[in-house]
């Protein structure tokens, strides 16, 4: 028996869960920001009305249990083919919106031709870039974006330009592909950023529901886990070392509706 | 009853068209028929070669080692397969582009300038008819008559002008094969 | 529907279509690109999806998709591509979604060559990718055979939930031969995709197409379901081809292409009066076991005849176990073995039953 038992009438529910985000525990670390853009993209999916007709495909890494979170259909692709299979996908259901939600280790690196070729092809699929600059399910291993000078256990050193390259910059290589019709990068490390990051997730929804072209909007995330940080330090990691080295901005958006600003 | 036949040459010289329209004749007939076309690299301006068999039998084999016809274009095309034409078989052999003679005695070797009498006829490109047209006035497969017939069916009707000029290389080169089996049948000194 | 000369890529591209094939993904690759090029036309024409592939890497995870999605979709490739491919069939086999698979085999390993072979028999029929899954695997030894086989797989891979493969090679695919198509079938009506299938959670609980079991005990129970699966398809889908085994004291086993190089040389050598016939799987799996162990116990001895160097052989090797001399002649790098040479093979195995019958002849393997 609750003592505290609320008095209903008097309080408006502000906060709770999107219909696209059934109460299922999350597999993901204290202060990991999958979480967060979990929620935004299926409060946009609840905004939109479209949860009977959206299809996610997950990708494998640490996002590999998405379809567990969101309420919609779902497909869970070979590792770095989520692009290819949204493609078939979103070909034979024209009708649908259809979202691949990858990590930085599956998009830009084993699925770095699939990611590419689907941008090129102009696939009217909206791709959810989650960048936290390492290889997070496996154990923390160098990824293409990781930082130069970034430790990771496949680059105990550092990342070393000389052996290893340095970042990989997803959004802008795709802002040049002419099939590519929305391409913007925000960050979750913040609640101003979160905000923006929203604000992007539905407008490349919609962009693709105008059949406008290919459509991804990568997200700074972070992994206080495998970084070896506080979920707080994680956070300014974000801003401190990440955004500079990843700009945020939007980097192709569509020539009729230009956006202003990030 | 089973025929089978090698047609070989130079890519663009209508190869494997005069071997498809052969299959298409045969079927056309009621016959079993494959046309097998040596494929790839050797499409693109190196050398062509495609076989038919026809049959009222079902058909094995595609392929054969020892055809019991061929017609040669080329003079690679000669060397290659003037061993392997069956013993009492027909080689045709196009003179235009071939200067050495037919070695063996054991088979019905019919020289016809196709080249020579396609240009004469107003058409490079009928070579392939002129030795088709020679090859069924000496094999029992087909007639002239059934093949210029399919053609009619098979040729595209943007094509159709050139109709009149296909039947007449057809014919020519029966008569000329004819002559030529004469000739061969008739000892010079 | 006539009879018309067709080439057996164009032919088996077309009996897709009319079989229902709704979406189409594929790279170029010879000796198979004219079935990409049929579609990329007719297609388009009929208001269906096609979309040529960054890769086969790219474009068996397409398939994947579209087949997630409910719709009969298809690749066609050739050996190198269908290497490509293996992950992907892997998938799919994992989360049991349908599809066809046609591969028009060329000589390998490696890059090889563009010329007929059969050396993908491993790979398609014992699995490729990784796990424990099966395919049902059709050879066709015909363009009419390519056509109906193209039709079966269709239907198959829907009633079972299983990727259907068309084990055909090069010579199948470039030759031509009279042959009929079927009947043009509708596409399956948009609201009548399958239950399980990807279409938006409505007035219904989300679906999911996966194949990840991260509890091994789940996993292995998905397994079991998949192997319970795989042996229904046994009991009712084994196809295979008795020609002249009658009378026969010695039978060519024989699939595909060289099955009919076969029954030339087997026509030759029955004029001469040596009684042979063959024995041809038309599904490769399910293997037509009990019919060859049947098969072992009524012949003196069985050649085995394969466009590689003895992959099916195996098999039966396996399936005759010692019941009778098993041999093997093969060609293999995109050499197809001519009827001739198939004929002196029969015609040294028959002259040396005859001479000992009771003894393995030098040339037999046991």
């Amino acid at each position: 028996m609750s003592v505290l038992a609320p008095p209903e009438p008097a309080l408006t529910p502000v906060y709770s869960y999107p219909d696209a985000l059934p109460h299922v525990p999350t597999h993901y670390c204290p202060g990991c920001t999958h979480g967060i853009a979990h929620r935004l993209i299926a409060e946009v999916i609840d905004e939109m009305a479209a949860k009977e007709r959206t299809i996610g495909v997950a990708s494998v890494g640490c996002s590999v249990f998405a379809y567990r979170y969101f309420g919609v259909d779902f497909a869970q692709a070979a590792h770095g083919r989520a692009p290819a299979m949204a493609t078939g996908v979103k070909r034979v259901r024209p009708e649908a919106l259809v979202f691949t939600y990858q990590g930085d280790g599956d998009l830009a690196s084993i699925g770095a031709a699939e990611i590419l070729h689907a941008a090129v092809r102009g696939e009217q699929i909206t791709v959810f870039f989650v960048n936290n600059a390492i290889y997070g399910m496996t154990g923390g291993q160098m990824a293409p974006t990781t930082l130069l000078g970034q430790t990771t256990t496949s680059s105990p050193a550092g990342r070393d330009r000389a052996t290893m390259g340095t970042v990989l910059r997803m959004s802008e290589l795709l802002a040049q592909v002419d099939g590519a019709a929305y391409v913007v990068r925000r960050s979750l490390h913040d609640v101003v950023q979160i905000k923006r990051a929203k604000k992007a997730i539905r407008r490349a929804f919609e962009v693709q529901e105008q059949g406008l072209g290919f459509t991804m909007v990568e997200l700074l995330s972070s992994c206080p886990t495998n970084w070896g940080m506080t979920p707080e330090a994680a956070l300014g990691y974000i801003r401190d070392e990440m955004v500079p080295a990843f700009p945020l901005g939007d980097f192709k958006v569509p020539e009729t509706r230009a956006e202003a600003g990030a | 009853m089973t025929f089978d036949l090698i047609i070989a040459g130079f890519g663009g010289q209508g190869v494997l068209f005069a071997g498809q329209l052969l299959a298409h004749a045969a079927l056309d007939a009621g016959l079993e028929t494959t046309w097998y076309p040596s494929y790839g690299p050797e499409m693109r301006g190196g050398t062509a070669n495609c076989t038919v068999v026809i049959s009222d039998a079902p058909i094995g084999s595609p392929i054969t080692e020892r055809p019991q016809a061929a017609i040669v274009m080329n003079l690679p095309s000669l060397v290659r397969y003037e061993p392997l034409v069956r013993p009492g078989g027909v080689l045709v052999v196009n003179t235009s582009l071939i200067d050495r003679a037919v070695e063996r005695v054991d088979i019905d070797a019919i020289a016809i300038p196709a080249d020579d009498v396609a240009a004469e006829l107003g058409n490079p490109k009928l070579t392939n008819m002129v030795l088709l047209g020679a090859l069924l006035a000496r094999t029992s497969a087909l007639t002239t008559a059934q093949v210029g017939a399919t053609l009619e069916r098979v040729l595209p009707a943007r094509h159709h002008h050139l109709l009149g000029a296909n039947h007449a290389a057809l014919a020519r080169g029966a008569e000329l094969a004819t002559e030529a089996a004469a000739r061969n049948a008739t000892p010079t000194a | 529907m006539a009879r018309e000369l067709l080439k057996g890529n164009v032919a088996f591209a077309e009996a897709a279509i009319r079989a229902g094939c709704e979406a189409y993904f594929g790279y170029p690759i010879t000796p198979q690109t004219e079935a990409l090029e049929h579609m990329a036309v007719r297609m388009p024409e009929l208001g269906r999806t096609f979309v040529q592939a960054e890769s086969e890497v790219a474009a068996i995870n397409m398939v994947y998709g579209a087949a997630a999605a409910g719709v009969r979709t298809m690749t066609s490739s050739s050996s190198p591509g269908v290497s490509l491919m293996m992950e992907g069939l892997s998938y799919m086999a994992g989360s049991e979604v349908p599809a066809v698979v046609v591969d028009v085999m060329r000589g390998g390993p490696g890059l090889g060559n563009i010329a007929p072979a059969q050396s993908d028999y491993t790979q398609m029929v014992k699995g490729g990718g990784h796990g424990d899954y099966r395919q049902i695997v059709l050879a066709p030894a015909s363009v009419q055979e390519l056509i109906d086989h193209t039709v079966l797989a269709f239907d198959l891979a829907d009633r079972y939930r299983i990727v259907s493969v068309v084990l055909a090679d090069g010579s199948l695919g470039q030759m031509m031969e009279g042959a009929e198509l079927p009947a043009m079938r509708p596409p399956r009506a948009a609201d009548a995709s399958p239950a399980w299938a990807l279409s938006g959670a409505k007035e219904r609980d989300t679906n999911l197409i996966s194949s990840i079991h991260l509890d091994p005990d789940e996993e292995e129970r998905f397994n079991h379901h998949l192997q319970a699966k795989y042996a229904a398809i046994e009991a009712a889908e084994i196809r295979h081809e008795e020609h002249l085994l009658d009378d026969a004291s010695i039978a060519v086993v024989a699939f595909g292409t060289a099955a009919r190089l076969v029954k030339t040389a087997i026509a030759g050598e029955r004029a001469a009066g040596v009684a042979v016939g063959l024995f041809r799987p038309i599904t490769l799996w399910p293997f037509p076991t009990d019919a060859l162990r049947d098969l072992s116990e009524r012949v003196e001895a069985i050649l085995v005849v394969e466009m590689n160097m003895g992959q099916m052989l195996e098999d039966v090797q396996r399936v005759v176990a010692e019941r009778c001399p098993v041999g093997f002649f093969g060609r293999t790098g995109g050499v197809m073995p001519m009827p001739e040479e198939i004929a002196a093979r029969i015609r040294a195995l028959a002259t040396q039953l005859g001479a000992a019958v009771s003894d393995a002849p030098e040339e037999v393997r046991t």
